[in-house]
């Protein structure tokens, strides 16, 4: 029978014991997802800035499918890229699938929809606060995004945090273009799942524990950042 | 009327400049010129369209009707707003800021912007937060700011109404101070006193509409209007 008690011990045993196989599958979750998240805020950011400031005809459209993707299925998105890239797919000559490189452009196009459409919220507000000002100091909607990233620059460490999240939690995209191949594309989602089905609770939960602690450390780290600049920039 | 040797500021002309927003009517047709580098305080109650036909005029907001039209080059132009919308950076950075957008070479930047804080009594804020100070020094903050854009013309938005008397007293020495560097003034208030320290020239409006232009002299000792009269008595007018 399971307890959290040997849960516990399970899980402080694996990171205790440095397990080389558990480093590399964490060490690779961290890898696909940060990297994920950094193309996709280098594209979504912009993008979102770009959607508050800017009105065009089919903005509102852009607009709800974008939150709408925001609560895309991990699955789907998988299976969009496994598409992609399987041999017979538009891509396959590439041979990227069940490879890291699959599982970033997986979690890309996840969360790539979230930053963009929290960004063009916290934007747009900032923007209302700024517009007149920025227009009086003589600058084009192009030269006032960068300002405006820059000041809502707290506001949108969260944003990329919420895009992280997601990144690192998602399992369905991971499983399907990556494989969880044994040191290649076993990141720790796909460990729990395998393990679970295997009936390794503990180490299953072990892992869990793991894969929290870590979220919460750099959630931490990123809201003491924001919280201190908050206090001093007012 | 000029009597500092500053070269001319371009004449500012308003024709027939009128505004509607969904069906409203905000602002009547209006015609105004402001020529020289006069101090023109627009006066009247709140909703009197003061702030709109300010920004018509700094070209914040396009006119529905009518056009707002600068004789030869518009000049270089700032606006102080009622709430000073300040970056969220330190004091200095908010300063060098404009100076970047207007392409001051960045080895001069930040000697400029601390000459600009010294000038306006913030040299020992500025390494502060701008969001963090109080309301009378973020004020001077953004003064600052608008006196390193070299502004032939300064637009106010009563920038003095949330503000104490020493506070007021900072604004309006700042304001002095541009118009003797050869600024034209165009500034709202309700503040009848402060339009008599303050005003070469009167704009009076009410309920969207211009009632009067008038030198300060005349308008504060025979007005036109009868709405102006009794605004100036201290009525309620609305």
């Amino acid at each position: 029978m399971l307890t959290s008690d040997n849960a516990f011990s399970t899980a402080l045993a694996l990171i205790l014991s440095m397990d080389s196989a558990l480093i590399s599958i964490v060490m690779l979750s961290l890898q696909v997802s940060l990297i994920a998240v950094f193309i996709a805020s280098l594209i979504a950011l912009p993008v979102g800035a770009a959607l508050a400031l800017w009105r065009f005809p089919g903005r509102n459209v852009v607009i709800v499918a974008l939150n709408a993707l925001m609560g895309l299925p991990p699955v789907v998105a998988g299976l969009c890229v496994y598409l992609l890239l399987s041999r017979a797919g538009p891509l396959g000559e590439w041979g990227l699938l069940f490879t890291p490189t699959a599982m970033v452009i997986a979690q890309v196009i996840l969360v790539l929809p979230i930053i963009a459409a929290l960004t063009r919220q916290q934007i747009e507000a900032l923007h209302g606060e700024y517009a007149e000002q920025l227009t009086s100091l003589g600058l084009s909607r192009r030269r006032m995004m960068p300002t405006l990233l820059w000041d809502a620059r707290f506001a949108l460490l969260t944003v990329i945090l919420a895009g992280f999240g997601r990144a690192s939690a998602e399992v369905g995209a991971v499983m399907i273009v990556g494989g969880n191949i044994d040191g290649v594309t076993r990141v720790m989602t796909t460990s729990i799942v395998l393990e679970t089905s295997k009936g390794n609770l503990p180490v299953a939960l072990g892992l869990g524990i793991i894969l929290l602690v870590l979220v919460t450390m750099i959630n931490a780290i990123a809201h003491m950042i924001s919280e201190t600049a908050k206090r001093r920039l007012g | 009327m000029n009597a500092y040797q500053t070269p001319p500021v371009a004449t500012l002309e308003l024709d027939r400049v009128g505004f509607s927003r969904r069906g409203q009517t905000l602002l009547k047709p209006t015609s105004l010129c402001m020529t020289g580098c006069q101090r023109t305080l627009i006066m009247g109650p709140n909703g009197a369209g003061k702030s709109l036909l300010m920004r018509l005029a700094h070209g914040l907001l396009t006119p529905t009707s009518g056009s707002v039209r600068w004789q030869g080059e518009p000049p270089a132009q700032a606006m102080v707003f009622q709430r000073p919308v300040l970056l969220r950076r330190s004091a200095l950075d908010n300063l060098t800021y404009v100076l970047a957008i207007h392409n001051t070479p960045r080895q001069n930047r930040k000697s400029q912007a601390i000459r600009a804080l010294e000038k306006f009594g913030l040299a020992h804020l500025a390494k502060r937060a701008a969001r963090v100070l109080s309301g009378g020094e973020q004020q001077r903050l953004a003064l600052a700011r608008a006196w390193l854009l070299n502004p032939k013309v300064l637009f106010l938005d009563e920038p003095t109404s949330a503000l104490d008397p020493a506070a007021i007293k900072a604004v309006e020495d700042a304001v002095l101070e541009f118009h003797h560097s050869g600024t034209r003034i165009v500034m709202t208030t309700h503040d009848l006193h402060q339009a008599r320290r303050l005003a070469d020239d009167v704009v009076f409006m009410h309920n969207g509409e211009l009632l009067e232009h008038t030198p300060a002299h005349r308008f504060f000792t025979a007005p036109t209007s009868s709405e102006a009269g009794a605004f100036i008595r201290g009525e309620l007018v609305w």
